[in-house]
């Protein structure tokens, strides 16, 4: 092999060149990581963060219970809206969905995916805060339910599509209806992928504060009932970081660090499930 | 595999329907409605949508009508309203995004779907990318406040006054709240859906290709340059207008570090306003009925136009790779 010392040169610049880019995409993840955990690692630990509501400005102490709440509740009512839903018109789209319509309910699904968030925001805005006249957990709750539909579907489609055509075929044959094949044989088959993309789903929407500012606003006491205005961890750490206040600022760090865990520990929740499904 | 079906009991069927066929059939008819029933329902929700987003912002649509595009004035105090600094910040730090995002991006999925070297890197970058991906929006802008900004004024921003100083974008005094700490940000948000819609693009190129390109003697870097890349490039511009989409409507991050100021400056130092961010950041403040049709009427626009660059890429992205991209 005797290459002209040029195209030698030149291929080995572009192979250092490829691993500098893989360096600088890299090092934003770790660097982003470490200050999270360092900078919230004192408030997660400080008592009081998981069982109060925050104190009034300049009263030290107090917590974000009601975040922590008002996180998992909005995430929760938005999950029992959008998973059933998006499990049905995944479930269309893979059975019933060679057609027209299918192609519209993906190029829609589509189309919703590629939105920015602060759009289902002025959607749920319009729909239901203007119309019951109130701020309310539930109209942040239907937001993000439209946020993660498309997700939903789009995961359901491609785990049934990937379930081999002859099940569908074996069930058919032993006389079982079209109905009980796809609830009985086809969606537990693909049960892994189904509840994989959930998870992320969910996971997407818990870290999501744009589609909240109109709709949940924000609540400093703890609220569970979903008609009325209700604190989020991502709202927390919005509103916090912009107060000048040191004590705060910390509560912001820490409550992004929750967030930062929640969300991880749903997505590796997702890859175990997967894991066990598949073995 | 499943419970029922294993235990149901062969029967051989007579050619006449049976009243227990009948029920059989009767379901598959109720399952049917059901799945047509939800795909309707988004259907009628994708309709709500667009009359939800702009039914808020007809005031400020039948007040200002296209002259909005072009006016500069913000001015809650005489209800006049122009979305031209918005937009104008919304393209400056999307762009400066994409031109970081795409060499980086390109250069990494390179890395993961051709490179030899460093195998045992692949399956941690990949999780160091996802991992990205999932990170909320507000944590990366809660650490670009504090973090980031203050780097920016401190060190990047002087450095570049003073090497490139000569350039009307890099003039001006630096806080470290403006289009460029923006721009940055947004690449670091929009880097996993580069890197992620390249590499599939790249994986997707045939294998004869390339084996063919090294059998004639081409090196590494000249089979990326003159077949791969070329092969690919629908695909990567499919996955370079995804990013920009993705770009265009992100809110949070932004807003902690634009500088929410509503100006047009040539300084990429300059602080300023993109649509989304002016949205949350005033929201809650618009007093005037005007003035929170003005917000929506903004609303309007930037879902004009992530709609159209979205679809443009999806177009490119499918008729590439043949299937739909898996990162959204």
């Amino acid at each position: 092999m005797n290459l002209p010392l040029v195209r030698l040169l030149v291929d080995r610049l572009v192979g250092w060149l490829i691993v500098l880019c893989v360096m600088l995409a890299a090092i934003p993840v770790l660097v982003l990581l470490l200050f999270v955990v360092l900078k919230g690692l004192p408030g997660i630990l400080t008592p009081g963060f998981f069982t109060e509501p925050p104190h009034p400005q300049g009263v030290p102490g107090g917590g974000v219970l009601n975040a922590i709440i008002g996180t998992v509740e909005i995430v929760g009512i938005a999950s029992l809206l959008a998973v059933p839903i998006g499990a049905l018109i995944g479930i269309f789209l893979s059975e019933y969905g060679r057609n027209q319509i299918g192609d519209t309910v993906r190029f829609i699904s589509d189309v919703l995916t590629g939105l920015p968030s602060i759009a289902f925001g002025i959607f749920a805005y319009t729909v239901v805060v203007v119309t019951t006249h109130h701020f309310s957990a539930l109209a942040a709750s239907i937001a993000l339910a439209v946020l993660m539909l498309p997700l939903i579907l789009r995961a359901t489609e491609t785990a049934l599509v990937l379930v081999p055509q002859s099940l569908r075929e074996a069930g058919l044959a032993i006389g079982a209806p079209r109905w009980r094949v796809t609830l009985e044989i086809i969606v537990p088959a693909a049960l892994g992928g189904i509840v994989t993309g959930a998870l992320l789903a969910m996971a997407r929407a818990a870290g999501e504060t744009a589609p909240l500012l109109f709709t949940a606003l924000g609540n400093d006491t703890v609220q569970t009932n979903p008609l009325q205005p209700m604190g989020a961890l991502s709202l927390t750490v919005f509103r916090n970081a912009l107060l000048p206040y040191q004590n705060v600022q910390d509560q912001a760090w820490a409550a992004a660090l929750l967030l930062v865990i929640m969300v991880a520990a749903t997505n590796i929740l997702a890859r175990i499930y997967v894991r066990r499904i598949q073995r | 595999m499943s419970r029922g079906t294993a235990t149901e009991r062969v029967v051989p069927t007579p050619l006449v329907a049976t009243s227990r066929q009948r029920r059989l059939i009767s379901g598959d008819r109720i399952f049917h409605a059901f799945a047509y029933a939800a795909a309707a329902l988004i259907i009628l929700i994708a309709l709500v949508f667009v009359v939800a987003v702009v039914i808020p912002a007809l005031p400020a649509i039948t007040k200002f009508g296209l002259g909005f595009f072009i006016s500069r004035t913000w001015d809650p105090v005489r209800s006049q309203f122009g979305a031209l600094p918005a937009i104008y910040g919304t393209l400056v730090t999307s762009a400066i995004a994409l031109v970081i995002a795409f060499p980086i991006g390109l250069g990494a999925a390179l890395f993961l779907a051709e490179d030899a070297r460093l195998r045992f890197l692949r399956g941690p970058l990949s999780f160091a990318i996802e991992l990205l991906a999932g990170i909320p929006s507000v944590v990366i802008g809660l650490w670009a406040f504090f973090i980031l900004t203050p780097l920016m004024r401190d060190n990047v921003d002087p450095f570049l006054q003073h090497t490139l100083g000569f350039l009307p974008i890099f003039h001006g005094t630096a806080s470290g709240y403006g289009y460029l700490t923006a721009g940055l940000v947004l690449a670091i948000m929009v880097l996993p859906i580069m890197i992620a819609l390249s590499r599939d693009v790249i994986r997707a190129v045939p294998r004869a290709l390339r084996e063919g390109s090294l059998a004639l003697g081409a090196t590494n870097a000249e089979t990326i340059w003159s077949v791969i890349l070329p092969y690919a490039r629908v695909g990567i511009t499919g996955a370079a207008l995804l990013s920009l989409g993705r770009a265009l409507g992100e809110t949070i991050a932004v807003t902690m570090v634009i500088g929410n100021t509503m100006q047009i400056s040539s300084s990429l130092f300059a602080s300023g306003y993109t649509l989304p961010s002016v949205i949350a950041n005033e929201f809650t403040e618009a007093t005037g009925t005007i003035h929170l049709a003005s917000l929506f009427y903004l609303g309007v626009v930037l879902v004009l136009i992530t709609i159209a660059v979205n679809v443009v890429a999806r177009l490119l992205v499918w008729r590439f790779a043949g299937s739909e991209p898996m990162v959204a």
